[in-house]
């Protein structure tokens, strides 16, 4: 059969975008949840207006991505077994009680507080209402947890033993596989790099509108909450990244050696910040390395060694037998290098960002007309006028937007393409997990029916979404203002419309 | 009683629950169609599971990785075999939860009408396709000796598989009429129970039909008790409804669909998808599970979680447990979404 239609490749195929497309939701969702929990609870502390405004506004789109993140969540459970029947039977002992606890534990708790977040505005008294909204987070925090400890398994299985009479993966130490290094670094990189992603999603559309002077105390408000969750958030994924590195180099030699397309393995080996050239035939072209700095990090040591693909492909030929143990190597390359250079460039944004709407970079006081004033961003001085008015950084900020979104993209890809050929490390290889029963046909049709759905759904999300920004915070009604004080409402009201329905 | 028996036990109640819970859902989206007259209506139906559908859906999600965990054979001989019709069921249910999502976030009469189509078919198909699997399930397909299905998609359509697939139709809109009937208050309650006598009526002929079937096939005492509770509690069910005792006729047709349900999976143990090539082909309750140390593990955190989650979902639907009619739809919002 032809190589590009195998039911391998299709099923492969089908997992890296249906995978992919999820994850366009999740990081925002569960930093979303968060800082519109935060947002809240400034508001009931405070009472100031602005902070409930700014609530219902990322609220508003916090569900309209977490509905995405869950119907796309659903299909990732499923196709598992659908296409993947082969590996849920060697590895569902294992593999399946995280999956498990993260349905029982996580997403209940994150589908039924919501419910009663959006439809309990009216209900619920205010402090208890805020309580749901932190059980959502919480929620998508546990899961995010449960579904990366599963993940990391594959990456670095471990706790379990093979038994050979039933051909299968047997759990032996289920705390382990919660709490190996693997796991432990995988989530917190996850995490952060989450919070990178919801930050400058607050920090673009904040941009958008203060780059219009509309709704200036709502989104000056959330641009100082995004600039600030950018750079926290940046360097706790830079610190993250590093610490995943460091366990990925001991426990994937081939997945590191690939991202660097390092051929050879050598003392002091340099860090590839660019490549021209075909990479998958050794990097010898036009190239850009920092001497040294591969070694430091896989190992804190500028001078140690790090095996190369050639070495690592014959390392595991003997340990596993012949074959091929190389993955893509141009994907996993650049793939590094694109989850860096977009995390990275975000951070970036973010620091500028902080530094230019610094007190002293804002207007001087004879000028400034009070709360409404914009903080006008400056690069020069000018000795008469004071700081110069300029507009560049919110162009550039509204970009920042998209670039998280890019470097989890491309870290997911190459997380799970740099493992192959193996779908569990060392253990099962990929074209050992497909499901023997289902048909090329089906897989095809399954592929396109998905395809197809999910380009749909992202015009009607990404048009929705722009709705929603460009109209920007709610005004506030009278019954925002007065919350129920007990629980169910109060019954005077029993005919008025309800605040929040469908 | 081994582990893996109770874990078969767990998976019975999490499909129960999901069927009890969303099959109310999936009744109340079929009747945006069948009783709802105009916008306002729609979106009282709409509203009374809007706090709930989501939180029911997780059954759903709780029931398959428990089998994947617990069974991970039968969960890879299942979702592989049957691939087409879940293939049908999880694009039903991605549209069906961002059609409640979406529905309501723009005022163009196009956007919504769309939306409610979308909701309607996308909760009559998997209403239907439940059944078909369920009854294919029960009554056994074709597996071979590698504990692979064989079978292709038209032989899961065969008459048995048909007539569960209409049963789980009709007892899911039943179960949704009584639920509206017991949310809602004014004209539209009053249709809804008017209209449960009629649902109601087909749906105890079908189940009837398909019970018995069951039963004669591969059924035992035990079975038969099931049967018997399942059909008098669709019929008092009917006779509460009539007697305009809401609560007892909802709480009733949750009983039918706990019988019946309990009923397939009394036949179907200790298999748990019988294979109609080869009897030694089937997977059982002890070739299909997980080891005594993984169920062991899950037995905990089901036994932990389960019943916080009962206290926590029940909760919900005491804080919602108010009556709603079109009065509660903001007449100057089209959208019905203030916000």
């Amino acid at each position: 059969m032809d190589i590009a239609l195998a039911p391998e490749t299709l099923a492969r195929w089908q997992f890296g975008i249906t995978t992919v497309y999820h994850f366009l939701f999740v990081p925002l969702t569960i930093s979303l949840a968060a800082l519109t929990a935060g947002l809240q609870t400034a508001w009931v502390r405070t009472e100031k207006e602005r902070y409930l405004r700014a609530t219902k506004f990322w609220g508003k789109l916090f569900l309209i991505n977490i509905a995405m993140g869950v119907v796309t969540g659903i299909v990732q459970e499923f196709q598992f077994g659908m296409n993947w029947s082969a590996y849920s039977r060697f590895v569902g002992d294992v593999f399946g009680a995280p999956l498990a606890f993260e349905a029982l534990i996580a997403f209940f708790f994150e589908s039924t507080f919501i419910g009663l977040w959006i439809f309990g505005w009216d209900k619920l008294p205010k402090k208890l209402h805020l309580a749901c909204i932190w059980m959502v987070s919480i929620g998508t925090v546990l899961s995010a947890y449960f579904i990366l400890a599963a993940n990391s398994w594959m990456q670095h299985p471990v706790g379990y033993r093979i038994n050979k009479a039933k051909g299968r993966a047997e759990l032996t130490d289920f705390w382990h596989v919660l709490t190996q290094n693997t796991a432990l670094a995988q989530v917190f990189h996850t995490l952060s790099a989450s919070f990178l992603t919801g930050g400058a999603f607050m920090v673009g559309i904040a941009a958008y509108h203060l780059l219009r002077k509309k709704h200036i105390p709502v989104m000056k408000s959330s641009l100082r909450l995004g600039l600030v969750t950018v750079v926290i958030a940046g360097l706790l994924t830079a610190v993250s990244g590093d610490v995943l590195g460091k366990v990925m180099f001991k426990q994937q030699p081939m997945k590191m050696a690939a991202a660097e397309a390092l051929w050879d393995g050598q003392n002091s080996a340099p860090f590839s910040i660019f490549a021209y050239g075909d990479v998958s035939k050794g990097h010898n072209s036009v190239e850009l390395s920092v001497p040294g700095l591969l070694s430091f990090l896989a190992d804190d040591d500028f001078t140690s060694y790090v095996p190369g693909i050639n070495d690592t492909n014959k390392t595991e030929q003997q340990k596993y037998g012949p074959g091929d143990y190389r993955p893509i190597i141009p994907v996993t390359f650049w793939g590094f290098r694109w989850m860096i250079g977009f995390g990275m460039a975000s951070f970036a944004i973010g620091m500028a960002g902080l530094w230019l709407t610094r007190r002293k970079f804002l207007l001087p006081q004879h000028l400034r007309v009070g709360e409404d004033e914009v903080p006008h961003l400056v690069l020069f001085r000018n000795k008469a006028l004071g700081p110069t008015l300029t507009t560049w950084y919110w162009r550039i900020a509204i970009w920042t937007l998209a670039f998280p979104l890019i470097a989890n993209s491309w870290g997911w890809i190459f997380t799970e393409m740099g493992r192959q050929p193996w779908v569990v490390y060392g253990v099962l290889r990929t074209r050992d997990a497909v499901s023997p029963g289902v048909s090329q046909g089906e897989v095809i049709t399954s592929m396109t029916v998905f395809t197809v759905l999910y380009a749909i759904l992202a015009v009607v999300e990404v048009k929705l979404l722009t709705k929603y920004v460009k109209a920007g915070p709610p005004e506030l009604t009278e019954s925002d203002l007065n919350p129920p004080t007990r629980l169910g409402g109060d019954s005077r009201d029993a005919d008025k419309p309800m605040a929040f329905s469908y | 009683m081994q582990l893996h028996d109770v874990w078969f036990v767990l998976i019975a109640v999490l499909w129960i629950g999901y069927f009890f819970l969303e099959g109310f859902d999936f009744g109340v989206g079929i009747l945006t169609k069948l009783l709802a007259r105009n916008r306002p209506e729609r979106r009282v139906l709409i509203n009374t599971i809007g706090p709930v559908w989501d939180g029911n859906e997780v059954w759903l999600l709780s029931a398959g990785g428990a089998t994947f965990a617990a069974f991970p054979e039968w969960y890879a001989t299942l979702f592989s075999g049957f691939y087409l019709p879940l293939l049908v069921i999880l694009v039903c249910l991605i549209v069906r939860g961002v059609a409640f999502e979406y529905r309501a976030k723009r005022p163009d009469e196009n956007w919504q009408r769309n939306w409610e189509n979308a909701i309607f078919w996308t909760s009559l198909i998997p209403a239907f396709l439940w059944g078909v699997a369920f009854a294919n399930i029960v009554r056994g397909v074709k597996i071979d000796q590698h504990l692979e299905y064989v079978g292709n998609v038209w032989d899961l359509l065969n008459p048995f598989a048909l007539l569960g697939g209409l049963v789980t139709l009709a007892l899911f809109t039943f179960h949704g009429t009584v639920f509206t009937a017991l949310k809602t208050v004014g004209d539209i309650r009053q249709r809804a129970r008017k209209l449960a006598l009629s649902v109601g009526s087909v749906t105890a002929g079908l189940a009837l039909l398909f019970l018995a079937w069951t039963q004669i096939d591969q059924g035992d005492g035990k079975s038969l008790v099931a049967l018997v509770v399942a059909v008098a509690a669709l019929v008092a069910a009917l006779v509460a409804n009539q007697a305009g005792r809401e609560g007892w006729s909802f709480a009733l047709s949750g009983v039918t669909i706990v019988a019946a349900v309990t009923m397939l999976f009394l036949t179907l143990f200790p298999n748990v998808m019988p294979s109609t090539l080869n009897a030694d082909w089937s997977l059982t309750v002890s070739n299909a599970s997980s080891s005594p140390y993984t169920l062991k593990i899950m037995t905990w955190c089901a036994g932990i979680a389960t019943p916080i989650v009962l206290l926590y979902q029940g909760w919900t639907y005491w804080v919602f447990r108010k009556r709603i009619g079109t009065q509660h739809i903001a007449a100057d919002a089209p959208t019905g979404a203030v916000h």
